[in-house]
């Protein structure tokens, strides 16, 4: 555990002095997502900054450095019996909670719990100018200043060096199964909806290979007693299924060759048409689909469903991989980013072609 | 704001009467006195005009006007708000989207609801409730308060411990922008690429855009809920009681503590039956499936008892839990009762310091010669300590405001922030200068500027000019001159 920031601010200095890009490196695991990163950029190194800063479990607040690696953090809230509900996935050992908030990376439980982004109370940032800042705090209700915390999440570190992030933490459920069915992709996503509109202790709904499969956790009673009263098979090892589809090994994700693409969708909508098998995650608001595609023939279909596409992985780099944006939006985008990097210092390209 | 000569108040108004119904441009003083505040009235300013626009078309060609014109706008909802965040700026146009109150779509199987920005908060769990379904956040205001004012406050509620804030519980937002650009932020979906503009504009207060259509998200009402009364004889062990049921693995629906002084007001108002002797009362909802709530309050019963609770109560019916609540849902009248009036801060602190921050406002108290009574978001941090003071002694108010920003000088210096909910506004716009510095403040400006590069946006709140804070931080509160500072000090 160690505080690199003096190292990590002159970095950043002396790029901004010599005119120099950076691109902002955590453990290197998720370095296939986004648009593929600026060769002529040096690389500013956030896996020796790490270690936890304050952790309270009686607040549910942990803060730490950004380089801090996932499991080490939840090794560290294990023995307080809580963890990282949102469940974010681990690309690895070498995940950090920095790129898990810049990638706004949340697993399966995220309609339940929220995402990364909705656990955040407080970030200190290193903005292009090289100043250390902190927004946000350790508390769980905090309205002064804009959310300057949650716009980080998915800017692929475009705005700034996150250094220091606090989280609310949570309990670990006292109690899980998961209820196991054969289902239709035609009949799956109404029939995970309105088990969703129970208030019953759900934190999880996922199809794939023509499976359903829900997840229960909480107290052991209220857990018992609604996985006596649904239809579907407990499963003897349901919380290792849960676990793949969390950090994308389940044999869905196998393949690396063909394109991965990530549909975020109004949980109810009709799965678009498309060859190739789907992975159907969060009740339908997060829908998997694996196939050659472009993103300009798919992102119609996305609209169309109330939401936007992305390629997470494989394809086309040197493109745009993330949904476009309306012109307005855009300016409005572009000026954000020079409000916090005018130089275009971090990350150049990676999120955006035109950003 | 720039120094061009403006327009005058009759042009701008026959502008906007070309496509808004005339009598809903109001320019005369009587029909305009009701803007001049919201629910922070002692923080007054009489507005130009006052526009009520009927469609989004109609409030876009507004902003377009205004952006033209370099004319202020101050869009308003419901004026419930406690920190002056949507008191009018004399030279410009408040935009009340009071018109806009109809729930456009509930959709039962994905729960969700899409609204104008001007339905209450209420009506939405009102309205969902056919379906078993409930909105999340509920500001102690929500019978008048608005969506739209909710995503500019990001207002909270008694619930947000397990539930969230505005921006846990919504989806997308419909704004327009500075310049007068529809756009959406957000999706259908959970989330959407790239960075994330709905969280940055989701408690911004006006100063980014204008919100026009709301999709919130829908929680199915619990099974149950149930509530523990729970007395005790010090603050300490209400507080520790707190953190007990919270590391035990339970998280309350609410978690709410009050003092002895808002115990006793409370029960005198509404005959709730707390225990007028206790030095501090907790009130603990669970709510979930039977057998969850069930095996929980069980634990939390034991947990109180053994962790030294003076009286313990657990609702056994819906009728005594909502008698229970009265009590604390009335605190702010029950208090208004034994004072002509009061001043209710929002700090928040990490709840490890409750005990010492009680006790600093007690010494506080008598310094100032006020008596301040206490209710909390316990769950969450979140202090609402009610200065009592009388408004027809001369200097009280004044006297008032001294010991508030004391308070929130404190909740920061233990690591808390000024404002939980209430937003900072035109109130507490000079404790800005405590919680941040310099350039973190720079850095506010320019993200305001990236979304409103003319200033146009609600101008003079939310954050000070650095200028100001350096007066502050001087502690000289001497008077000051023209723009934002004004503001500053209402």
């Amino acid at each position: 555990m160690a505080d690199q920031i003096q190292a990590i601010q002159e970095q950043v200095f002396q790029a901004r002095r010599n005119g120099q890009k950076l691109n902002i490196v955590g453990g290197g695991s998720k370095s296939f997502m986004g648009r593929q990163a600026d060769s002529e950029a040096g690389i500013l190194s956030m896996a020796e900054h790490t270690g936890v800063v304050e952790y309270h479990p009686v607040e549910l607040v942990l803060t730490v450095r950004a380089g801090t690696s996932l499991k080490e953090i939840e090794a560290v809230l294990a023995e307080q019996g809580q963890c990282l509900h949102f469940e974010p996935p681990r690309f690895g050992e070498a995940s950090t909670i920095g790129g898990t908030l810049a990638c706004n990376l949340s697993g399966p439980a995220r309609p339940w719990t929220g995402s990364v982004r909705d656990q955040v109370l407080g970030i200190r940032l290193l903005n292009g100018k090289g100043e250390h800042l902190r927004f946000g705090g350790q508390v769980m209700k905090n309205v002064a200043g804009y959310d300057v915390s949650r716009l980080q999440a998915g800017a692929m570190g475009t705005l700034g060096v996150m250094t220091e992030i606090s989280l609310k933490v949570m309990p670990k459920p006292a109690a899980t199964a998961t209820l196991v069915q054969e289902m239709a992709v035609d009949e799956v996503v109404e029939y995970m909806n309105r088990r969703a509109g129970e208030p019953k202790p759900i934190t999880g709904a996922c199809w794939v290979d023509g499976k359903v499969y829900l997840r229960l956790a909480g107290a052991k009673s209220a857990v018992e007693a609604t996985a006596e009263k649904w239809s579907g098979d407990v499963m003897a090892q349901g919380d290792a299924f849960w676990q793949k589809v969390q950090d994308m090994q389940h044999g869905f994700f196998a393949d690396p060759e063909v394109p991965l693409w990530r549909f975020s969708l109004d949980a109810t909508a009709k799965t678009p048409e498309l060859d190739g098998p789907w992975m159907i995650d969060w009740i339908g608001s997060q829908r998997w689909y694996r196939g050659d595609a472009s993103l300009s023939d798919l992102e119609p279909l996305a609209r169309a469903a109330g939401g936007q596409v992305s390629l997470f992985r494989g394809g086309d780099r040197t493109a745009d991989v993330m949904h476009s944006q309306p012109e307005a939006l855009k300016a409005i985008q572009r000026r954000v980013k020079h409000s916090f990097d005018p130089d275009g210092i971090f990350n150049p390209g990676r999120l955006y072609s035109w950003l | 704001m720039n120094n061009q000569t403006r327009i005058s108040k009759s042009q701008l108004a026959e502008q906007f009467r070309v496509f808004i119904d005339p009598d809903f441009v109001i320019t005369d003083d009587e029909t305009l006195k009701p803007y001049e505040c919201d629910g922070l009235a002692m923080y007054r300013e009489m507005p130009m005009l006052v526009v009520l626009p009927e469609t989004v078309e109609q409030v876009q060609r507004v902003m377009r006007i205004c952006h033209e014109q370099g004319v202020p706008v101050v869009a308003r909802g419901a004026g419930t708000g406690l920190c002056a965040g949507a008191m009018p700026h004399k030279e410009g146009v408040v935009l009340s989207l009071a018109k806009f109150n109809r729930i456009l779509n509930i959709d039962p199987v994905g729960r969700t609801a899409r609204l104008q920005p001007g339905v209450r908060n209420l009506a939405i769990s009102e309205e969902a409730a056919q379906y078993g379904l409930y909105y999340g956040p509920d500001p102690s205001s929500q019978i008048a308060c608005t969506i739209g004012g909710n995503v500019a406050e990001n207002s909270g509620g008694v619930h947000c411990l397990k539930y969230g804030l505005t921006v846990h519980n919504i989806l997308s937002v419909e704004m327009i922008t500075a310049e007068g650009d529809r756009v959406q932020v957000g999706s259908d979906g959970l989330d959407s690429c790239g960075m994330d503009l709905l969280a940055l504009l989701t408690g911004s207060e006006g100063l980014l855009g204008v919100v026009t259509e709301v999709k919130v998200k829908l929680l199915p009402k619990p099974e149950v809920a149930q509530v523990i009364m729970a007395g005790f004889d010090s603050i300490e062990k209400a507080g520790d009681s707190v953190g007990g049921v919270i590391s035990h693995g339970i998280i309350p629906g609410g978690l709410e503590m009050m003092d002895g002084h808002a115990i006793v007001a409370a029960d005198d108002f509404c005959g709730a039956g707390y225990p007028r002797d206790a030095k501090a009362l907790l009130l603990c909802e669970v709510d979930g499936t039977e057998e969850e709530v069930h095996e929980h309050i069980a634990e939390a019963e034991a947990l109180f008892r053994k962790l030294g609770a003076t009286s313990i109560r657990t609702s056994q019916s819906e009728d005594e839990r909502a008698l229970l609540w009265k009590g604390r849902k009335s605190a702010f009248p029950a208090v208004g009762r034994i004072s002509p009036d009061y001043y209710c801060m929002d700090g928040t602190i990490p709840r490890r310091y409750l005990a010492k921050v009680l006790l600093e406002m007690e010494k506080m108290s008598e310094e100032f010669g006020l008596r301040v009574a206490n209710v909390f978001h316990a769950g969450d941090g979140n202090l609402h300590p009610l200065i009592l003071f009388d408004a027809n002694t001369p200097g009280e108010f004044e006297r008032t405001e001294e010991f508030g920003s004391k308070i929130l000088e404190l909740c920061v210096e233990v690591g808390g922030c000024i404002t939980g909910e209430h937003g900072v506004g035109v109130e507490k716009i000079r404790q800005m200068a405590v919680q941040f510095n310099d350039e973190e403040l720079q850095q506010f400006h320019d993200v305001k500027a990236a979304f409103d590069p003319t200033g146009i946006l609600n101008p003079g709140k939310g954050v000070p000019t650095l200028k100001f804070c350096q007066e502050y931080r001087s502690i000289e509160h001497k008077q000051h001159k023209h723009g934002e500072a004004d503001a500053a000090h209402g």
